[in-house]
């Protein structure tokens, strides 16, 4: 839901920072800085949460899994009529294979990777265009701040995927490389507002008045001084990004506007729906693909929410005590 | 005033900016697709069309592109958007206004559902905090919206349509019935929309519910909740009058939102089903090269979106004075 609301209700209700990331964050870390303290906190929430580390759990397997892939195969899942058309699962096949003759286990591991590049291409690339409009806006000011967040705005009331389709349907289809540059180019605007609103809620703390009387330069005071600041923000803003480009990047694939050639989940599944998959009997076809996407999607959200949570205390579950009926009551009216 | 006021410029200045979007991208592209797309249809309609094609993407053209643009919103703002390549002759307008009536059918009426049962499930699992409702939901919910909606429409059609046999999976209607105003003719429809509708439903419910939730658990903190409880009024009561009144504001913002989202949302829902609404038939015109088409769906969305977002607007600042002022 918070996607689609531009109209200025998503402010970050206290800097995350703030609150210390979990309790002995503040502790140990007075003296640290506060994106060394950011780090902390979410690591310690990896350990300690589990929502966290799942979703860290299941992102790591897949980066395994595609650095392994890329180091010890060479065989091209994408070969047609390699193997007998339709085999069930089995030892040579864990997956089985499909009505082309393609092993579709391999064709789950190698698709991971263009999706996971493309995750990290457009997470890592949206957040940086967020943050250096989101901050520059907030720090500079007078016209700049207009413009920037007068376009940031524009880009966030436009629906997303519908623009997503017309340009790639111009383009005739989008490779690895051209699909994280259109994400990126059309997805940045949701963290930029955050951000922008968090470096304004920091723009007259004293450490940066000392910076300026200091005499720093604008652009020392915005990497050295604010964005360190923002660590958590910035973690989230990555992770808000790759899971909308996961989604994205194969709901386009799906309908036939990715690279044809290349192998990855989407373009599995669209195989799959041309080639009737279900009504043939090939459910793995669609079934494997789909819960990679699922899984991948999950990790990405898993770990938001979680580091949500670290940041938010009244979002986290409440442990359910086990009490007396007459006590639960009174609780209840208290 | 001053707040309606801003936001009206606000929604004129993006209503420009995605109509210029909209002229300008074909013009952008690398190696101009206009080209292809007229070189493809050349022949297969009647030249006067293709000539006002090519004036509509500026190929072959002596006229600026100043003017082009010029010709372009006037077209727009007249209502004339061309005939569809793919579907020749019917004009664009013809086939929008029947992908339409489809659409908010469908996703229209999903929208209003899950708003309603998400909202009060939203209300109910904040107000039992730390019950099974409540802490068996987040979890459940970060799944299903990492779900694609497209992969969720085709499992429910593997297990209900292809292996159960129970409802039926493509189309809007079945095609050995006449459309009407018959009994067994809207029946035919239900039947069809079930499947759709149930993926798009468990698919968006999970924002309602936990937004509603989160809001409402703030609000239930608040010390008029607290005075309410004092006085030992009922429970339901302080759920709904007291707590889940103050607390519904973002939900229903929210909720006039999405109604904008209504033509746009569902595009792969109705690809998957074959349900001829707005969204099937952008991915048929945009996978049949029908540029003409493609342009209309997609500024036909994008004003549905910004009216959608106008009037939201003007709703917060009619129920919340603090927004008034906030200018």
């Amino acid at each position: 839901m918070a996607m689609i609301i531009p109209g200025g209700t998503t402010e970050p209700a206290v800097p995350i920072e703030l609150t210390g990331l979990g309790p002995s964050a503040g502790r140990s870390g007075r003296s640290r800085s506060p994106a060394l303290r950011a780090l902390a906190g979410m690591g310690k929430a990896v350990r300690s949460n589990r929502k966290a580390s799942w979703g860290a759990g299941l992102l790591l397997f897949f980066c395994l899994v595609t650095i392994v892939t890329a180091i010890v195969s060479h065989g091209n899942p994408n070969q047609t009529g390699q193997f007998k058309v339709g085999l069930g699962p089995s030892w040579h096949h864990l997956l089985g294979t499909n009505g082309n003759g393609e092993d579709l286990f391999s064709q789950v591991i190698w698709g991971a990777r263009p999706v996971l590049e493309i995750a990290f291409g457009v997470g890592l690339a949206s957040t940086g265009i967020a943050v250096l409009v989101g901050v520059a806006a907030a720090y500079l000011g007078g016209i700049w701040d207009n413009v920037l967040s007068l376009l940031t705005d524009i880009l966030l009331v436009i629906p997303l995927f519908p623009l997503l389709i017309v340009i790639a349907g111009y383009l005739n289809g989008a490779s690895t490389g051209v699909m994280i540059a259109v994400l990126t180019l059309t997805g940045w605007s949701f963290t930029a507002r955050q951000l922008r609103s968090q470096a304004l809620s920091l723009r007259k703390r004293d450490f940066l008045e000392a910076a300026r009387v200091r005499g720093e330069r604008p652009i020392y005071i915005i990497i050295v001084e604010i964005i360190p600041t923002m660590t958590s923000l910035l973690v989230a803003s990555f992770l808000t990004n790759a899971l909308y480009a996961v989604l994205f990047s194969s709901s386009l694939q799906f309908i036939g506007l990715g690279d044809p050639n290349q192998v990855s989940w989407g373009t599995m599944l669209r195989a799959a729906e041309n080639n009737e998959a279900f009504q043939t009997g090939q459910t793995l076809w669609i079934i494997a693909p789909g819960l990679c996407i699922v899984a991948l999607g999950a990790a990405f959200a898993l770990l938001n929410y979680a580091f949500d949570e670290v940041g938010n205390p009244a979002l986290r579950p409440v442990r359910r005590q086990k009490q007396p009926r007459s006590l639960r009551r009174t609780s209840a009216t208290s | 005033m001053r707040f309606v006021l801003r936001r009206l410029g606000f929604f004129l200045l993006t209503l420009w900016a995605a109509l210029t979007l909209n002229f300008a991208l074909p013009r952008l592209m690398p190696g101009n697709p206009a080209v292809a797309m007229i070189a493809k249809f050349k022949g297969g309609v009647s030249p006067q069309a293709l000539h006002t094609l090519e004036v509509q993407f500026g190929v072959n053209t002596r006229h600026s592109v100043i003017s082009q643009y010029f010709s372009y919103l006037k077209d727009v703002a007249t209502g004339n958007f061309g005939t569809s390549l793919s579907e020749y002759p019917a004009s664009v307008g013809h086939i929008i206004m029947q992908a339409i009536f489809w659409t908010l059918g469908l996703v229209g009426l999903t929208t209003v559902l899950a708003f309603i049962f998400g909202t009060l499930i939203g209300i109910v699992g904040a107000w039992r905090r730390g019950g099974v409702l409540d802490s068996v939901m987040p979890p459940v919910f970060v799944i299903t919206s990492v779900v694609p909606y497209f992969w969720l429409g085709l499992v429910l059609i593997l297990i209900f349509g292809v292996k159960l046999h129970w409802l039926p999976y493509i189309n809007s209607y079945s095609y050995t019935d006449t459309p009407g105003f018959t009994l067994s003719f809207i029946w035919d429809v239900i039947q069809h929309a079930i499947l759709p509708a149930f993926t798009l439903l468990i698919t968006t419910i999970g924002t309602w519910i936990l937004t509603m939730r989160n809001t409402m658990i703030t609000t239930l903190a608040d010390d008029y909740v607290r005075m309410a409880r004092a006085k030992g009024l009922s429970s339901r009561r302080i759920m709904f009058d007291y707590a889940a009144r103050n607390a519904i504001l973002p939900n229903l913002t929210g909720f006039a939102m999405s109604l904008g989202f209504v033509l746009g949302g569902a595009i792969l829902v109705e690809y998957v089903f074959n349900y001829q609404g707005v969204g099937f038939w952008l991915l048929a015109a945009v996978n049949n090269d029908d540029y003409p088409l493609m342009q209309a769906l997609f500024l036909l969305i994008t004003v549905a979106v910004l009216v959608a977002i106008l009037l939201s607007d003007i709703a917060t600042a009619i129920l919340d004075p603090r927004t008034r002022d906030a200018g």
